[in-house]
């Protein structure tokens, strides 16, 4: 009795050694294999010769050296191991793997889903090449509606959502594709190049309620759907580049045999390839979560004092040589971007920050960033709003300004508890509920723009 | 006795492949062999032997395998190449070398052996 307790006991000390060495990423699980049969014969040999299982045991560890050391020695031997490999194919065995097949045959059919989507107009006569102006405007207004219900589809099949939701969901995209189709937008019609630009910000963020499985009151999960939305697009831009380096090499190889395929390239690969890396790149970003470090976060912390820096340069020389902003039709445009830059900045310096850590310089360039823009795009509404009658009110601008009007709220609310967490009398957590809570703005302000513009401006 | 880190580690290729060709074995065995061979002088920290296997094994030296145990656990067992044997004759040269060189020196000049021979003029 005394001894199989003693055994046990021994079999559960390994077991917690065990676990310890294999938060070394430097060892891995073959070695840690080998390691625990040395182990064990240690222990073995150590009994054998009267000492008890207790005390075999710690000797034998003991003996093993120092778990770190030891790992850093397999760390000079396999260094490949502290480069985190995000290795597709690789999957643990049995049941594991049989979900991992099924998940991949899932993306594939829907990647290949998207890519065929994009085609199925064409069935019906309409060009995507053509020459004419309403099939081209056709593509632009509706190319979100080719992927982003399968990309929805995704997330419901993975998160298993209520039926409920699921209706929900299914209902905006019948209300998005019926807007985007039915209404009768004039010929080079404004409303109709900015129902195509907002659409896809109203429906991403339909794609984010699939991909929290529903629960798009929990701002912990809305984060996580900030974070997969950063990381996306960072893959995107990845995948599009390889997608370049592809279609380079089609076009100089079928030229080299005298046989133009601009054709394939146009028709197919581009069109095809972008949807196709929508679903793709969502998976991989999915698959590798714990995998690899985030990348949209260390961009931000690369960029912020560089930005701020410039913003800073940008205000002092304003004020320096007394020059106002030069008024001309784009300027909201480009204020909106140098707005949508400094929230994406800080969103996602917002998405990586441990909530417990202290201020640090990074905190203070970025409340610095953050007023700048600030103070910048507060001169140049001034500058605007005393002309705007001036310019008129076309559809355009006012989405513009709608545009700067929601962006601004959020920054100056932002600087605001920021800088109370500055002086230490408010938490950073405060910041974070504050821009998880207004994330539904821009859904709604992009479906007004895309629903009610048209009507309001009669669809000029 | 402790014995400098550096000869361990230079030692320790040598005497895995040569323990190695007197047959196939595993690590623990190994470690097993070097006290008894050294009488329990040459104490190696147990965990460092698996990165050097690795090395050697990655170097083509030695063939790695899986196998399993008296009690019918998964055991990594080790065994030595063409390759590995070449690299032993080579190791086999240079320590004599060394070996010869040390030994002539000893000859001609005096050093108390362990801390147990004082030198007189400090016997008192």
């Amino acid at each position: 009795m005394a001894v199989s307790q003693s055994r046990d006991q021994l079999e559960e000390q390994i077991d917690q050694w065990r676990g310890y060495l294999r938060r070394h990423q430097a060892i891995s699980p073959a070695d840690v294999e080998e390691l625990e049969d040395h182990l064990r014969g240690q222990v073995a040999t150590l009994t054998g010769a009267g000492l008890s299982a207790d005390e075999a045991f710690l000797v034998a560890v003991k003996r093993l050296g120092a778990l770190d050391a030891i790992s850093n020695e397999f760390a000079r031997e396999h260094s490949e191991r502290l480069w985190k490999q995000l290795v597709v194919a690789q999957a643990p065995s049995g049941e594991a793997k049989r979900e991992y097949r099924k998940e991949f045959m899932v993306v594939l059919a829907l990647a290949v889903a998207a890519a065929l989507a994009v085609k199925v107009p064409e069935l019906f006569g309409v060009e995507l090449s053509g020459t004419d102006d309403r099939e081209t405007m056709f593509y632009v207004r509706n190319f979100s509606l080719f992927v982003l219900p399968l990309l929805t589809g995704y997330f419901v099949w993975k998160r298993g959502v209520t039926a409920r939701t699921w209706g929900w969901l299914a209902l905006l995209f019948v209300v998005a594709l019926v807007v985007a189709n039915i209404y009768p937008f004039q010929p080079d019609s404004d409303t109709a190049a900015l129902t195509a630009l907002h659409l896809p910000i109203a429906l991403w963020l339909v794609v984010g309620v699939a991909y929290v499985g529903g629960r798009w009151r929990d701002s912990g999960r809305r984060m996580d759907f900030v974070r997969f939305s950063g990381e996306l697009f960072i893959y995107y831009v990845l995948i599009a580049l390889g997608g370049g380096v592809l279609i380079g090499f089609t076009m100089g190889m079928f030229e080299a045999i005298g046989i133009d395929a601009e054709w394939m390239v146009e028709d197919w690969l581009v069109p095809c390839g972008a949807l196709g890396a929508v679903i793709i790149g969502s998976w991989l970003v999915e698959a590798k979560q714990s995998v690899i470090e985030n990348m949209a976060p260390v961009l931000t912390r690369l960029f912020t004092p560089l930005f701020a820096a410039t913003l800073l340069i940008f205000l002092a020389t304003m004020a320096w040589t007394g020059r106002g902003i030069d008024i001309e039709r784009n300027i909201l445009i480009a204020f909106d971007l140098l707005l949508v830059l400094v929230f994406g900045m800080l969103l996602y310096s917002v998405s990586a920050r441990d909530r417990e850590a202290p201020r640090d310089l990074g905190d203070l360039l970025l409340v610095v960033l953050v007023i700048c823009a600030l103070i910048t795009d507060g001169v140049a509404l001034a500058a605007i709003g005393a002309r705007i009658s001036e310019f008129g009110f076309t559809p355009n601008r006012v989405a513009a300004l709608g545009e700067n009007v929601v962006l601004l709220v959020n920054l100056a609310v932002s600087a605001g508890l920021y800088v109370r967490f500055m002086r230490g009398r408010g938490s950073f957590a405060a910041l974070e509920r504050w821009q998880m809570a207004y994330l539904p703005v821009y859904a709604v302000w992009a479906a007004v723009v895309v629903v009610l513009f048209p009507l309001i401006f009669g669809f000029a | 006795m402790d014995i400098n880190k550096d000869l361990v580690a230079a030692s320790a290729t040598p005497l895995v492949l040569a323990i190695l060709t007197e047959g196939d074995s595993y690590g623990y065995a190994i470690l097993k062999r070097v006290s008894e061979l050294s009488d329990g002088g040459l104490e190696w920290t147990d965990g460092m032997l698996y990165p050097v296997l690795h090395r050697l094994e990655r170097q083509g030296h030695i063939e790695g395998r899986w196998g399993s145990s008296e009690t019918g656990r998964r055991r990594k067992y080790y065994r030595i190449t063409g390759q590995g044997r070449e690299q032993l004759r080579e190791h086999r040269q240079q320590w004599q070398t060394v070996d010869s060189a040390l030994r002539n020196i000893w000859l001609s000049v005096w050093i108390p052996l362990g801390p147990a021979c004082k030198p007189v003029w400090q016997g008192g």
